[in-house]
């Protein structure tokens, strides 16, 4: 399995990460050696084994359904880029 | 479960018949007070980016924690739907970038939901028709962005990010827009019967996605499917499934095929257009939530909650014919809507049944109708009706006075008795009242008495007319007819 | 005053308790070395300031029941602290400032610790060196252009070179173990569950632990017992009945069964850590433990396991940061551009490469060859352990295969960073508690370290033999202040 640059360009725009061509080009090199290690798993047969989704041996724990969070609008929007008091702000989407 | 009758809705071209193929993803908010991951508020309405938490903004180490609420409800929707629960349900990620996904992916269930298969049950004019379920699931709902305030950007509300919403998800059984009308509504009434999602589709508690295909008839593989995403009213998607059918047909018949895309209904130009560009062609690489661990069911929860069931339509409805003797239309009427439902069982705890249908599915849904207003905010309560249909039944005043109580209950919700009462529109029951007033009809109109004698039978209804006219209304008709006939024999 | 510096954790608590030291006296300390010592470039964000009204504050109305009175602490910058900046080493979260505590530092705050400051590591904590932080490198006080380890470099430095009594850091694959064991201190990764990850910012959710990073084995029982507590606002947390790791410390281990793992005999391993392995092996025989060779076969696959798991869900975790709600925006001409542009002059190079490549392999067509693989193999880890715990208490190892190197000799090999973490991968993708102590230098006085393995929630155990094996090491740091 090789990586080729398309796939490069491919992954970086559904990551949502823009990459130059240079910065493709060297993606493309690490990203190959990288998953030539990783293809060291194909030498394990797991059909018979089952995924591990969590080490955690537990119950899914619950919350109980009371309103406990006040109006923090302040605080949600205290960070954001835009000055905006109401509202997070993007760029014009058209759908 | 598909019969040939039902599928009656046939688009024409060329001499083609084509069938069209409907499958709906409903997202029903659950009716809960706090969202599903996180304890902010879910009221509607409310100003914006005011019902937010650190974890519905997705700050830099937020976590959910499931709210066992709505865990229960989507449980009570899935029996509702004679459904499995699956004992051991998995949350996962659907990442993609949207401005109102503020974590970059939505908490949503994909390969293992709490819901399997199950079934609902249609009441069309041809008869019934049994639409599959094919799951029920819990995700996030994400947020809101709002493009006309601001000329150059787009503003992002995450009051409604996060809250709770159970997705179903149909078979692909249904095959006309109204068949789609009567499904969103048969699944509402079962969620506000449960009480599990308020139904509300001006507020967004229930929304949907439309696949559509088509096909020409009798064909077995299904066509390429479309969807329509996010339709809010069950006006709007039968016209874009109208419209959407017509599209697909056409490019078929043009000799084109139908690419698998997402389409946007636009209102005022009643048509769908492609929504997402190629390049951007979704890859939502799910994978189980690493913050969450599998949710599992036990026997015990499900049973209790199968104890608190409540009466479903179909079974209310089963019931109100075997018990009452109302016929299936009456029955569907009654039991459609909760409230009406609700409405009904009051007034006949202490009234006839056979007059509370007539009157409730007659006077009272005309007058809802007229002021066009729910049942539940119904000018006349459920009592005051009763107490009115006991006037009628126990002959205190006649059918036709109770029209005008009724009218004057309309105005102001008041008890008929004290209308009846202050007004004075007692019926005359009294026979030797009655016979005083019949005496004086006689006497009046020695003409007709003749001619009536004489043969003219027809005659009788204008002195029944007359006795009534002097009585001001009020004069038991039975009566007037035993004693009008003894004295004009 | 040099003397403040000297003691551990447990003795300045004990002077503080006794009124031989204040608060105020050891948290100015602490500063004016911090403050001399900024070539190290340890601190992202210095509170000093505040350190000192807090420490004011607390000598005017001391409180001497709690753990760790008026004791200064700095952190590593991944928990988010209340209105100090914290910027998991990024670019993308420069200008944060959070309105909101982590559990974790909230739990010593609550027994009476004072923050110094927020201490450098690796951007997102993905890295072994402390190199991919976008405050710059770390340099470790064992020498001049070393490295501290990574991803909490800046941590490991700045206890090793005393700025800090103590401090806090997160494993995700070793990044606390493996600085530990660079800069010759004491490291412990708890049991997945054991620590909350509210407030911290997220790497790989499955495999993050915070944990503590102490001068010696004591205050390393000391501030665990600290941290770990049940925290309802994280699902992952386990709710049980935690002891007083501290009081429970106990260097008896006459009679522990303590495995020898053969497949961490890797190609290539340098002599002096086969040699340490061994010393280790022998004190603990020596303390009367019971040594058994045991085996985990599948060690080899937990780096590209690893390698899967962590960047997978490190893809989907960085989604967040996409310009529209807090951090670094830089703008587009729509939405995607500005996405694009954010995110990518947001995050530095390794944090990308990792990201790419979770979402590679979490695409449509590569899941099941990739993510799902990793997933099935992780369990193939996990009961390899589960079998060798069915034999013994405890696995003895080294911490890495190598000791600390100089500053940029592996950046520009990814796969040989990764190579770093070979020993402490697989414990996170078991959810294992693992400690690392200092055991020994190599030729060049560079510290090394010996990881002790537990069963899930056993901490108690390797710390108890992890204390026993200090006190037969008598670990001396070599340092000389060179960067004073």
């Amino acid at each position: 399995m090789t990586i080729d640059l398309k796939t490069v360009k491919k992954i970086s725009k559904l990551a949502r990460i823009s990459v130059d061509d240079e910065k493709a080009k060297k993606l493309e090199s690490d990203l190959n050696s990288i998953f030539k290690f990783i293809e060291k798993l194909n030498q394990l047969d797991t059909s018979k084994t089952e995924p591990l989704t969590s080490v955690v041996d537990a119950n899914l724990q619950l919350r109980k359904d009371e309103v406990k969070s006040q109006n923090i609008r302040d605080q949600i929007l205290k960070n954001s880029p835009d000055e905006n008091k109401d509202f997070f702000v993007v760029p014009k989407v058209v759908e | 479960m598909m019969s040939k009758k039902h599928s009656d809705y046939i688009i024409k071209r060329n001499q083609n018949n084509y069938e069209v193929v409907i499958g709906l993803e409903v997202h029903a908010q659950i009716s809960s007070q706090s969202k599903l991951f996180s304890s902010s508020a879910t009221k509607f309405g409310a100003e914006p980016n005011t019902q937010v938490s650190l974890v519905d903004a997705a700050f830099p180490g937020m976590l959910p924690v499931i709210n066992e609420f709505c865990i229960k409800q989507a449980v009570k929707t899935g029996l509702g739907l004679k459904a499995k629960i699956n004992k051991r349900s998995i949350f996962d990620r659907k990442n993609y970038f949207y401005a109102d996904l503020p974590q970059g992916y939505q908490i949503s269930q994909y390969k293992d939901p709490i819901v399997g298969e199950g079934s609902v049950i249609l009441d069309l004019p041809l008869g019934e028709k049994t639409i599959g379920i094919e799951r029920l699931h819990l995700e996030q709902d994400a947020g809101k962005s709002i493009h006309d305030i601001d000329p150059k950007n787009t503003l992002v509300d995450l009051n409604r990010s996060g809250v709770a919403l159970m997705e179903i998800v149909s078979k692909p059984d249904l095959r006309s827009p109204d068949e789609v009308n009567a499904y969103i509504k048969k699944l509402r009434s079962i969620m506000r019967y449960l009480g599990t999602c308020d139904g509300n589709m001006q507020e967004g508690s229930l929304r949907a996605d439309v696949n559509v295909s088509v096909r020409k008839k009798d064909e077995k593989e299904f066509g390429t499917r479309c969807e329509i995403k996010n339709v809010n009213s069950i006006k709007f998607m039968q016209m874009a499934i109208e419209h959407e059918a017509n599209r697909q047909v056409d490019v078929i018949e043009e000799g084109g095929s139908i690419d698998q895309e997402t389409r946007l209904f636009d209102t005022k130009k009643n048509e769908t257009r492609s929504m997402r560009s190629k390049e951007d062609a979704h890859d939502y690489r799910y994978f189980p939530d690493p913050d969450l661990l599998p949710l599992e069911i036990n026997d015990a929860l499900i049973n209790e909650i199968k104890k608190n069931m409540p009466e479903l339509p179909d079974e209310k409805k089963k019931r109100f014919i075997d018990k009452f003797n109302l016929s299936a239309y009456e029955a569907n009427i009654l039991v459609s809507d909760i409230e009406t439902s609700k409405y009904f069982e009051e007034v006949i705890k202490s009234s006839d049944v056979k007059l509370s249908t007539n009157w409730i599915t007659g006077e009272l849904f005309a007058l809802l109708n007229d002021k066009n207003l729910e049942i539940s905010k119904s000018p006349i309560s459920a009592k005051n009706l009763s107490k009115l249909i006991n006037l009628i039944k126990d002959g205190t005043i006649s059918g036709k006075i109770a029209k005008s109580v009724f009218e004057i209950m309309a105005e102001a919700d008041k008890n008929p008795i004290d209308i009846v009462e202050e007004k004075g529109l007692k019926q005359l029951s009294d026979p030797k009242e009655l016979e005083v007033l019949i005496d004086k009809v006689i006497n009046d109109n020695p003409d007709k008495v003749k001619e009536y004698v004489s043969g003219k039978d027809k005659l009788f209804g204008f002195f029944v007319g007359q006795v009534m006219k002097v009585s001001g209304g009020k004069a038991n008709p039975q009566l007037i007819n035993d004693i009008l006939k003894k004295k004009l024999k | 005053m040099s003397n403040i510096l000297d003691f551990t954790l447990v003795e300045l608590v004990e002077r503080i308790k006794k009124k031989d030291l204040s608060s105020k006296e050891v948290t100015k300390t602490y500063i004016e070395r911090s403050k001399k010592s900024k070539k190290l470039n340890t601190y992202i964000t210095e509170d000093f300031e505040s350190a000192l009204k807090k420490a004011d504050n607390f000598d005017s109305k001391p409180d001497f029941d709690k753990k760790l009175p008026g004791i200064p602490i700095a952190v590593k910058d991944l928990f988010c602290t209340k209105n100090i900046r914290t910027t998991a080493g990024s670019k993308i979260l420069e200008n944060f400032v959070p309105t909101y505590e982590s559990t974790v530092t909230n739990n010593i705050w609550n027994e009476g610790a004072i923050l110094l400051g927020k201490l450098n590591c690796d951007e997102f904590a993905m890295g072994s060196s402390n190199e991919t932080s976008f405050f710059g490198n770390v340099q470790s006080p064992v020498g001049e252009k070393l490295v501290p380890g990574g991803s909490s470099g800046g941590s490991a430095s700045a206890l090793a070179a005393k700025l800090t009594p103590s401090t806090i850091g997160t494993d995700t694959g070793g990044s606390i173990r493996q600085p530990a064991s660079f800069t010759g201190i004491v490291g412990l990764k708890p049991t997945y569950g054991s620590c909350s990850r509210y407030g911290i910012v997220a790497f790989a959710s499955s495999l993050d632990q915070a944990g503590p990073m102490t001068r010696d084995v004591k205050d390393c029982a000391l501030l665990f017992s600290v941290i770990s507590s049940y925290d309802s606002k994280d699902s992952t947390s386990i709710n049980f009945k935690r002891d007083d790791y501290f009081k429970k410390l106990d260097k008896s281990i006459k009679g522990k069964k303590i495995g020898i793992p053969k497949e961490y005999r890797v190609d290539g391993m340098p002599k002096e850590i086969e040699d340490l392995w061994q010393k280790g092996i022998n004190i603990a025989k020596d303390a009367g433990a019971e040594i058994v060779d045991v085996s985990l076969p599948n060690t080899n696959y937990a780096l590209p396991t690893y390698y899967i798991v962590a960047p997978a869900e490190a893809s989907s975790n960085l989604a967040r940061y996409d310009g529209v709600k807090y951090g670094f925006r830089s703008e587009g001409k729509n939405l995607i551009d500005m996405y694009e542009k954010t995110r990518s002059e947001g995050f530095g190079n390794e944090v990308k490469r990792r990201i790419m490549i979770g979402t590679y392999v979490l695409s449509s067509g590569y899941y099941d060859a990739y993510y799902l693989k990793a997933q099935k193999v992780r369990r193939l880890i996990k009961n390899d352990f589960d079998e060798v715990y069915k034999k013994v208490d405890a696995i003895l190892t080294p911490s890495t295969p190598s000791s600390a190197f100089k500053i940029g000799e592996k950046t520009n090999d990814p796969l040989s960073m990764y190579l770093n973490d070979i020993f402490t991968v697989p414990i996170n993708l078991a959810g294992l508690p693992a400690i690392s102590i200092p055991a020994g230098h190599d030729q060049k006085g560079y510290p090394l370290g010996l990881q002790i393995i537990g069963k899930a929630f056993d901490e108690q155990n390797i710390l108890n033999i992890a204390y026993s094996l200090e006190q037969e090491i008598k670990f001396k740091n070599k340092m000389n202040d060179w960067w004073l």
